[in-house]
């Protein structure tokens, strides 16, 4: 099989995957306790308004209607409208993504780098404390709450030391507006790439400064699956018969260790980065509404709360497709730096 | 003398205790010449070769002796002075040619890397060449060359390794066990190979092996171990025509012979000892039908027996 047909295939398996999801999803909301309708109403509440918002909600239907209604809908590419403000979900979406994508990004980056290095340190003195050390960290760092990282960050950093702000995404009235590139407006939605487009070095510090505490909190609490997983592969690696051939070599210890060691190691560190991408969103969306960070999860969070079932099945779905994406993308490097790997 | 080792003891320091890999072991290899180690496994035969190389790996330490290169002490010398000799001036052949290999890494950039960290004034275009010729020398084609480790066979692949021992021109190749793992066809291509790369590079070669075979066919001397201690040293064919130790005559008595179809293997009876706890005395004495109450008390010394010959048996003493 070609890269491509793989590419094809793995795309076709997405479809039943979002069905599932869909339908989970579906059920659960309506299963939750909680009214829509209700949540239109102040104290006063008469009959026939009720009916009247249940059927511009489309919930006076029977459940199968309701389902292959949204179904149809979805497969138009239609997430329907916001029972809330009656505003089209996959604008919202789309108007929040940004924000989860810079803070996912950011965070990822913090994981990676504290996971990698880390883990390479603790295999280099395995057995020693510092090997202890860095396994102890893995274990608190995984085991910690996000929002309480955060809240801890938050007081230390924004509350006792003032400095670094405590939340949202820029300073007020100061959000980047991108830049104009032949006659086009180029404007991302992540704040540090807009600013700098813009050529603005103030903003693009502003951005970063309120990035650090959320990419911090949520990258950390990721780290230590990374700590862990690198070591041990490096452990396995660098115990590996073409490691001892390499010595036997006069190898420089750097080359062995990066070029031979961590470039081995690293293939099962990338799978696992495709399947924490899922767990980063989960965590962003205590990450954003601890930091007031004004993304998909704190999106998410308050259409919960508002029995939002249109928007909630949205952001579900467009945390699906993310997902499956990334495992794709993830895939395909996999393929890439594995020469073992041909599909 | 091209390597002397002299009175090496290598002990692994694991926590149920010291376990000692090599005792008190010597020999001198002369320049040209092929010199064989023979033993069991756990005799101490590949730690022995890891240490000629520097690269012993933790909890196991070289705890005394000297291993003179070119006159030079090896145990002596600073960190990167002994990685510039590693793969350069000594280099080593490995038993499984399947796992030896950086499976990320294509034949020619392990090669490229090797001529980029030992001689990084050679030209990119001499270097390729160096390669081309060498991988002519050693039957791979030149078109797999960009090919990775899993596209190629396991003789193939210890071509490879033979061609990463032999590409900067090694006085000492040292073969641990170079064909174990490969099938008699082509253990028999990979044999003649080394041979000719013997003559054509004027290679000293130290070969590693438990079979008995492969000693008579490819090595001038040999030398025999037993429990991390060398029981007998000799031309190989006096060993062949007249094994001293009562060991190597049992080693060699326990070769199966295709002409004596029909007959009961013979082996030796008992094990080899735990290094752990040796037995006292000569570690061969639990085993040995000559064994006499020396045996179990003294330690083993040596004896020059006839020229070339020594021997470490109390029958001799």
């Amino acid at each position: 099989m070609s890269l491509k047909s793989y590419i094809v295939a793995r795309l076709a398996l997405t479809v039943p995957m979002l069905l599932i999801l869909v339908t989970v999803v579906f059920v659960i909301v309506r299963i939750l306790p909680g009214d829509p309708v209700l949540l239109h109403f102040g104290k006063q509440i008469t009959p026939e308004a009720a009916e009247q918002v249940k059927h511009a909600l489309g919930l006076d239907v029977p459940l199968y209607v309701q389902y292959t209604n949204y179904l149809s809908d979805l497969i138009r590419g239609q997430l329907g409208t916001s029972f809330s403000n009656y505003e089209p979900v996959s604008r919202q979406i789309f108007s929040a993504f940004p924000a989860t994508i810079e803070l996912t990004i950011y965070s990822m980056l913090v994981a990676i780098v504290i996971g990698i290095t880390f883990g390479v340190r603790a295999s280099r003195k395995y057995g020693s404390a510092e090997d202890t050390g860095f396994r102890t960290y893995a274990i608190v760092s995984y085991a910690i709450p996000v929002f309480f990282l955060g809240l801890i960050m938050q007081a230390t950093f924004a509350v006792g030391l003032h400095i670094l702000p405590a939340t949202g995404r820029v300073s007020a009235g100061n959000i980047p507006q991108g830049a104009d590139f032949m006659g086009v407006h180029i404007q991302t939605g992540l704040y540090t790439i807009d600013s700098l487009l813009a050529g603005n070095l103030n903003q693009f510090i502003d951005a970063l400064k309120h990035l650090i505490l959320p990419s911090l909190t949520l990258g950390i609490a990721l780290s230590g699956v990374f700590v862990r997983i690198t070591r041990s592969n490096m452990l396995d690696i660098l115990n590996q018969d073409f490691v001892t051939a390499a010595k036997a070599r006069g190898l420089k210890e750097r080359t062995i260790l990066y070029s031979y060691g961590l470039r081995n190691a690293l293939l099962p560190v990338l799978t696992v980065t495709g399947l924490q991408f899922a767990a980063l969103l989960g965590g962003a969306i205590l990450t954003e509404t601890t930091f007031a960070w004004g993304g998909l999860g704190t999106y998410l969070f308050r259409t919960i709360q508002a029995y939002d079932y249109t928007a909630i099945q949205g952001a579900v779905v467009f945390f699906g497709i993310l997902v499956a994406f990334v495992s794709l993308v993830v895939d395909a490097l996999y393929a890439y730096l594995d020469p073992r790997i041909k599909y | 003398m091209l390597l002397q080792v002299q009175n090496l003891s290598i002990s692994y320091f694991t926590r149920r205790g010291e376990a000692k890999a090599v005792k008190n072991f010597s020999i001198e290899i002369e320049e040209g010449s092929t010199v064989g180690i023979v033993g069991e496994s756990g005799s101490g035969k590949s730690t022995l070769g890891l240490a000629i190389m520097g690269i012993v790996p933790p909890p196991g330490r070289i705890v005394s002796g000297k291993i003179l290169f070119d006159g030079e002490d090896l145990l002596m010398m600073e960190k990167e002075p002994l990685r510039r000799i590693r793969g350069r001036r000594i280099s080593m052949i490995f038993q499984d040619p399947m796992t030896s290999l950086n499976p990320v890494k294509n034949i020619r950039d392990h090669f490229s890397e090797m001529l980029r960290v030992h001689e990084p004034n050679v030209s990119k275009d001499e270097g390729e060449n160096r390669v081309a010729t060498l991988l002519e020398e050693l039957g791979i084609s030149k078109e797999r060359s960009r090919d990775y480790p899993h596209q190629f066979s396991g003789g193939m692949r210890q071509r490879v390794m033979i061609g990463l021992a032999l590409i900067l021109n090694p006085g000492l190749v040292i073969a641990d066990e170079p064909t174990t793992s490969l099938d008699v066809i082509v253990e028999a291509q990979i044999l003649e190979l080394l041979k000719s790369l013997k003559r054509t590079h004027n290679l000293t070669l130290i070969l590693i092996t438990h079979n008995v075979g492969l000693i008579a066919e490819m090595t001038d001397r040999v030398s025999v171990m037993y429990a991390g201690q060398l029981m007998e040293l000799s031309p190989t064919e006096k060993l062949f025509e007249r094994p001293l130790n009562p060991y190597t005559q049992a080693l060699l008595q326990s070769v199966p012979h295709v002409m004596a179809s029909g007959q009961a293997l013979t082996w030796i009876p008992g094990f080899p000892p735990n290094l752990l706890s040796p037995p006292p005395g000569c570690p061969f004495h639990p085993r040995c039908p000559y064994a006499f109450d020396k045996c179990k008390n003294v330690e083993l010394q040596y004896t020059k027996v006839e020229e070339e010959r020594t021997v470490a048996c109390h029958l001799y003493g």
